[in-house]
């Protein structure tokens, strides 16, 4: 038996690994797609448009649960088999990389267009302008609306839990099956370290905010 | 692969959960709408012990997982008060509450957007606090705010699969049952993709347009 919650941390940090693991890995895949999404969706080619305009309602508008059940338990009967942190990183960065892909494509729209001119003036290649004069300034006017979804994602990271994902609140519901009556010790436990990896995220976001506007706002 | 029978088979039954999670989405989303306007409420409040106090539940609440909470709500909620919750009650209370924090943000932007010199005109015509906020400030922050309440009733929509982690049957769960029973995993799982998308596609199509009417009335 327990003698205090602290002997559950070990296990729940077990799981906060794990957790970690997904939303970092998820991250770096929803940041990808986000920006092939977001500059598809400005792309002058109306297939290229339309394609990605498929792409984002479709996981925009079924649940990320839903998709993650489908890549679990519904792929494998089409013959593709994906393991546990392949099938949840996939489910979870595509789903918020469709949310993303709206974040570049309105910071992108929101560049003034005398940017683009002043670029085609001084002879830039399409690519050059892309990287050395949009992406620049459009990436500051991303990093609120970014940093507000990767806090969603690590909240999103729980429902791994549903394909039996050793993650935080997968162990914290182990130890709550074990150990019933301390329930609310283990249950109350979990909320703060979520709370906490949350706040730690959004500090980091802050941070590199204010790095990246030093001497442009 | 794709069999056609089968679909037409389960479908009744998943109709039928469908219904549950559309009454669960309105019931929390009315849990979220007064929830987050008495929020919104604190936050201004002049108590500095309430604003500060409504701001700290929001932050944490807002950071931490709905799934966790409705756990909470489920499991800890009858050891530590004794009030016992069905799994639909604890499901939409856990559900509006994690939403309220978001729509009290909504309503702030509401009320922020109505000009002083309303709150200093109902002030001059003395009106009472209580009468000031129902006859002058909402029904001017409100209608401006409607499309994004709206969306966020799209969102919460889409939530509502985590309430089959407390046994709430809804759509998710009746479908993970459906498996269960049946072996058949894939045309299970791809009509509840496709429900959820009949509707919330349709309906964020008419949020959007409703936006566009809203931004014609008020001249943006």
């Amino acid at each position: 038996m327990p003698k205090s919650w602290i002997d559950f941390l070990p296990a729940l940090l077990q799981g906060a690994e794990i957790t970690i693991k997904v939303a970092v890995f998820a991250s770096v895949l929803a940041l990808l797609t986000s920006f092939i999404a977001g500059l598809c969706k400005l792309s002058r080619k109306w297939w290229v448009r339309a394609l990605t305009g498929v792409y984002v309602e479709i996981f925009r508008g079924t649940s990320l649960l839903v998709q993650l059940f489908w890549m679990y338990f519904a792929l494998p009967f089409v013959g593709i088999e994906l393991p546990k942190m392949t099938a949840a990183v996939i489910a979870v960065g595509l789903n918020f990389g469709a949310y993303g892909s709206e974040i570049v494509r309105s910071s992108m729209i929101a560049i003034p267009k005398g940017q683009w001119e002043a670029a085609i003036a001084l002879n830039m290649k399409p690519w050059q302008t892309l990287i050395h004069i949009i992406l620049p300034q459009a990436f500051i006017r991303m990093l609120p609306p970014f940093g507000n979804l990767l806090i969603e994602l690590v909240k999103s990271t729980s429902l791994v839990y549903f394909i039996t994902m050793a993650d935080l609140t997968y162990q914290a519901m182990v130890l709550r099956n074990n150990y019933i009556s301390w329930t609310s010790e283990i249950l109350g436990l979990l909320l703060i370290m979520y709370f906490v990896i949350s706040a730690l995220v959004s500090f980091g976001v802050r941070m590199l905010e204010r790095k990246l506007t030093a001497g442009r706002m | 692969m794709w069999d056609w029978e089968f679909v037409i088979e389960i479908l009744p039954e998943l109709l039928k959960a469908l219904k549950m999670t559309i009454t669960a989405t309105f019931c929390g989303f009315a849990v979220a709408c007064i929830g987050g306007l008495l929020l919104a409420g604190a936050v201004r409040s002049r108590w500095r012990i309430v604003s500060l106090s409504s701001k700290g539940v929001i932050g944490f609440i807002r950071n931490t997982p709905l799934l966790v909470q409705v756990f909470f709500l489920y499991y800890s909620l009858p050891v530590l008060t004794g009030i016992s919750l069905s799994a639909f009650s604890a499901g939409i209370l856990g559900l509006g509450l994690h939403y309220s924090m978001y729509l009290s943000e909504v309503y702030r932007s509401g009320i922020e957007a109505v000009p002083k010199g309303q709150w200093e005109a109902a002030v001059a015509l003395n009106f009472s606090r209580m009468k000031t906020w129902k006859n002058i400030i909402l029904p001017q922050a409100i209608p401006p705010i409607i499309p994004v309440l709206g969306n966020y009733l799209i969102v919460m929509f889409k939530e509502t699969p985590i309430l089959s982690a407390i046994t709430l049957v809804e759509l998710m769960l009746t479908a993970k049952n459906i498996v269960a029973d049946s072996y058949r995993v894939f045309e299970p799982y791809t009509m509840v993709g496709i429900l959820f998308l009949a509707i919330s596609y349709p309906a964020s199509l008419l949020v959007r347009r409703l936006e566009k009417r809203m931004n014609l009335r008020t001249g943006k």
